[in-house]
């Protein structure tokens, strides 16, 4: 198909790229609306069902962390000022926490998949803290799961090259319960000791 | 010893006429643990006890590319965009700080382990290529310990 192999070339019928991306921003719209009042239908809601892929490279659900409260965080590993800053902060709150750190499972979610991939996150977060699990997916998986957070990312780019962009994203730290359910966000410009104790008080 | 002063005059007989500029004293130089082939951050003070100054760009060995930016929190959203230059004015040092100013280190040579040093060189419009060794810290550190060869004396 001489068409798809050179969309720019003239071709008699309509270019077939535009044709799929008017297809796709359909679809997007209508599972992007349709998240909305599903999230709305009971009052604002924040969290929700998601399969990523674990630093392991295993799938990970959110079913995976019931039992347990997950302190969830989107960011990305070519961020080197706000992300590490947050996620030291985490890192020391876990410290602080002693036992009670054993029912919290922090999650670093990648608004930037495509650089971040398995092996790269399985590194990132263990400088933080062994406790720390990073999760990646597809573009798909991390756009359902942003949404579901609220949390807002783009593309903001720098330069021609591949690698010459950085990432704008929502900088919110969300406690969620051994239910799944949301219980409140937290300050990321917080210490580690400040976190530690508004987990301390929103854990119990 | 993070300090090192620069006087600007010997380095700069084409520009006499400002040679006057006064040193400029960059301290407090710092880095964060980070992996090989990704980026690194560097944190300093710049202050100008003389002339101002600006700083034009930044290189280090260990990265092909180094580039000045500044973070901020735009309603709730965190964006990081490149800063063209940054002037220092006596009484107005400049601070790079986590959630601030930064220099992003791209590509890195090698890992960054907490306790290593690198060299980082700092140009000025006026006073050119002044170089200064930061230190590294652990991953996400905030806090720069306070430089224990840090003494009263030691100020020009």
């Amino acid at each position: 198909m001489p068409t798809i192999t050179d969309p720019g070339k003239p071709a008699g019928g309509p270019p077939i790229y535009a044709v799929i991306g008017i297809l796709i921003a359909i679809l997007l719209l209508g599972t992007g609306t349709f998240l909305w009042l599903n999230g709305n239908a009971g009052g604002p809601t924040v969290g929700g069902p998601f399969t990523l892929e674990s630093s392991s490279g295993h799938a990970v659900s959110d079913r995976d962390f019931r039992g347990k409260y997950m302190l969830v965080y989107f960011g990305y590993t070519y961020c080197p000022d706000v992300c590490p800053t947050t996620l030291n902060a985490v890192a020391d709150a876990l410290d602080r926490m002693g036992k009670r750190a054993d029912d919290l499972q922090p999650l670093f979610i990648t608004v930037d998949p495509h650089r971040d991939t398995p092996a790269v996150m399985k590194q990132y977060t263990a400088a933080f803290s062994p406790r720390l699990l990073g999760l990646t997916g597809t573009d798909a998986q991390i756009a359902v799961v942003a949404k579901e957070y609220r949390v807002y990312y783009a593309e903001h780019r720098t330069g021609p090259g591949a690698n010459d962009y950085s990432m704008d994203h929502s900088s919110i730290l969300y406690l969620m319960g051994p239910d799944g359910r949301f219980i409140a966000p937290i300050r990321t410009d917080e210490s580690g000791q400040e976190i530690a104790t508004d987990l301390a008080k929103l854990m119990s | 010893m993070h300090r090192r002063t620069l006087l600007a005059a010997p380095l700069l007989l084409a520009h006499a006429a400002r040679a006057q500029a006064a040193p400029l004293v960059v301290d407090h130089v710092w880095s964060r643990a980070a992996m090989a082939g990704r980026v690194g951050v560097v944190y300093l003070s710049i202050t100008a006890t003389g002339a101002p100054d600006t700083l034009v760009s930044v290189s280090s060995p260990i990265a092909p590319k180094a580039e000045l930016h500044e973070s901020y929190d735009d309603n709730g959203v965190m964006k990081m965009r490149p800063v063209a230059s940054l002037t220092v004015a006596p009484g107005k040092p400049i601070v790079l700080r986590p959630g601030g100013y930064h220099i992003m280190l791209v590509d890195l040579a090698h890992a960054l382990k907490e306790g290593d040093s690198f060299p980082i060189t700092l140009h000025f419009a006026d006073a050119g290529a002044v170089t200064v060794t930061a230190s590294v810290e652990k991953a996400g550190a905030s806090v720069m310990p306070a430089p224990s060869a840090s003494m009263p004396g030691m100020k020009m």
